[in-house]
């Protein structure tokens, strides 16, 4: 292992930012990038990447990295902002998953993406660690932006129970998903079920994902459960439900339940006497993909993400 | 009459509430739309409003038509010194147009284009964030400069940028309006979290002055409307901070600077050292300066219109 600093940004009064790449295997072919946390409360992004590092340390140990072919993963790119408890950059608050491809002459972020950027284009395949702006838990996914570049038969190659096809809308053109992808790197984004918090079996779903992947793309040689036969869905068929009124929110299933149509996966209460004031039903027989978590819900907010039974299948 | 726009119920015995004060006189059809706040820190907008309305209530008798105020898009934001949707963390500018079936905060967006749709002129009021100061002026696409530009003179404006398409700027309120059909203008000026009232007041006369340019307002006096200089990308010079420090500036705002003036030095306080100086990389006029201090590298110092490249079109 090769413990790299891509990219340096000095400050007047901390120490600078380094952003640190862990190498492995042959560095001179640019075989597959794994990104970690590039906003501050992404601890779960970067904890996955700092377990791929251990877990790669070992295979390299081993002889188990594929003679030439060259791993890289940088953990985290925003250390700045997550010690001291903000998601986006400290002083500004802008997000660096914003400025991508990023410019050198330009402003902060901008330097932090091209900086970056500059390091990680040219990979054959990029795989970001993404976190989704609103609280709640996803079932461990794989998502990928359908552009003209998009090549999607590596989505079921992380043998994760559903992957999810994503058409840009303009604001994801300043993404690093989609820019790996105009800069011909198949790019995927990995969506565990947490962000601000660790979760220990959310992270070993998502790094034996991320070596399933190296796996069946003859990257390493691991023996590994095949995973998943991996449902390939559009997220425009996804059914979104959204409540109704604001108050107090009670969940009442998890991820990856089935729920029956008419089923009450929610309640919301009113926050002073405890009054039902909406009883969320399950439109249709489905999965619940995503649930809102947090105490408090505004109206109009997206409480379940659900996937029909009827559009899972095999692909 | 003050009207809502669009309501959400938020979670504690409390309602999100978009409002606008509709003033409409005469039998013309013809609106008007000035709309702020979508910014939390942006209060440049507010004096207007304040000032625009007070006048046309007072001279309700001489409007034909209807103008619409919108001070807060985001009232959350506004009460909060927030940028964003407080809760979400999400720039209300990149959430245009909006869906009826999206997020709280896309649904908010479709509601406020729907009702801003179909309006004659749309004037979106942005101040600077917090980092930089800037003089009045308009900013637009090129695409959209053939139609917006003969507006844009009459409001009284110094600078009119006419900048390259950037597909990420789609999900602003005035892309959106402007693809609807709705010509919109973007006005940015001063600072962030601060009111310029001499400002306000010059853009408040251009928008008279484009009352009365419509025929939606008769018999009033209004002062002499400045010439805007309008320039297009290539005529702009940046200065990103060369490192990171404390920055004071050397020069007033809004001067006309020399190429190679120093506009402010970048200090440490620590070791009482200059760590760099901020140079002009060309001639031209000051057009933004950078009010906040502290900076690191990269940070925006400033923006000089060249001299050279200048037309008076």
């Amino acid at each position: 292992m090769i413990e790299k600093t891509i990219f340096v940004l000095e400050s007047v009064y901390r120490e600078p930012l380094e952003v640190k790449a862990f190498c492995f295997g042959d560095m001179s072919r640019k075989t597959i990038c794994i990104m970690g946390a590039m906003r501050g409360n992404e601890i779960q992004q970067m904890y996955v990447c700092a377990r791929l590092v251990q877990e790669l340390k070992k295979l390299e140990i081993n002889g188990q990295i594929v003679k030439n072919t060259g791993i890289m993963v940088i953990p985290c790119a925003n250390y700045h902002s997550m010690n001291i408890g903000k998601r986006f950059w400290a002083m500004d608050n802008t997000d660096i998953n914003r400025m991508f491809p990023g410019y050198n002459l330009g402003e902060t972020t901008q330097r932090i993406a091209d900086g970056i950027f500059t390091e990680i284009q040219g990979f054959e395949y990029g795989i970001q660690l993404a976190s989704f702006y609103q609280s709640g838990r996803f079932l461990t996914h794989i998502k990928q932006m359908v552009t003209e570049f998009t090549d999607d038969d590596g989505l079921v190659d992380f043998g994760l129970p559903y992957a999810l096809k994503r058409t840009p809308k303009p604001y994801d053109t300043t993404t690093l998903n989609y820019n790996w992808q105009l800069w011909n790197t198949k790019a995927y984004s990995l969506f565990t079920h947490s962000t601000d918090d660790m979760k220990e079996d959310s992270a070993d779903n998502a790094v034996n994902a991320i070596l399933r992947f190296m796996k069946n793309r003859g990257i390493i040689n691991y023996s590994i459960h095949p995973g998943y036969v991996t449902s390939v869905i559009n997220e425009s068929d996804m059914l979104q439900v959204h409540s109704p009124c604001g108050g107090i929110c009670k969940i009442k299933t998890k991820i990856g339940d089935t729920v029956e149509r008419g089923q009450v996966v929610a309640e919301i209460l009113n926050p002073l006497t405890c009054e039902v004031l909406a009883e969320i039903k399950a439109p249709e027989k489905s999965t619940v993909f995503f649930h809102f978590e947090s105490p408090l819900i505004v109206e109009g907010t997206v409480i379940f993400k659900l996937i029909k039974n009827d559009i899972i299948r095999g692909d | 009459m003050i009207k809502t726009v669009s309501q959400a119920g938020l979670a504690v015995n409390e309602k999100l509430k978009i409002q606008k004060n509709s003033i409409k006189n005469g039998n013309s059809q013809k609106r008007v739309c000035i709309v702020t706040g979508t910014h939390g820190d942006e209060l440049e907008g507010q004096y207007i409003c304040y000032a625009l309305g007070k006048y046309l209530e007072k001279n309700t008798d001489k409007l034909n038509g209807t103008v619409d105020i919108y001070p807060a898009l985001n009232p959350l934001g506004i009460d909060s010194i927030m940028r964003g949707i407080p809760g979400y963390d999400l720039d209300m500018n990149r959430t245009f147009p909006g869906t009826e079936s999206g997020t709280m905060p896309e649904m908010i967006a479709h509601e406020i284009l729907e009702d801003i749709e179909g309006a004659d002129i749309c004037i979106d009021i942005h101040a600077s964030n917090i980092f930089l100061r800037e003089i009045p002026q308009i900013r637009m696409s090129v695409p959209t400069s053939e139609t917006l530009l003969p507006y844009a003179k009459m409001l009284n404006v110094d600078f009119v940028w006419v900048h390259a398409s950037a597909t990420v700027l789609e999900s602003t309120l005035a892309h959106s309006l402007n693809s609807a059909g709705t010509k919109t203008l973007v006005v940015e000026m001063g600072v962030g979290m601060r009111i310029t009232k001499e400002y306000c007041l010059q853009l408040m006369d251009g928008i008279l002055n484009l009352l009365v340019n419509l025929e939606m307002l008769t018999d009033v006096e209004i002062p002499k409307i400045r010439e805007p200089i309008v320039s297009l990308d290539g005529a702009v010079g940046f200065i990103n901070s060369p490192a990171a420090g404390i920055f004071v500036p050397e020069i007033s705002f809004g001067s006309t600077v020399e190429k190679g003036d120093i506009i402010g030095k970048i200090v440490n306080p620590l070791t009482g050292s200059t760590a760099e100086n901020a140079v002009a990389p060309c001639s031209g006029l000051l057009f933004t300066l950078r009010e906040y201090p502290v900076v690191y590298g990269g940070s925006l110092i400033a923006r000089i219109l060249r001299q050279e490249d200048n037309n008076n079109d």
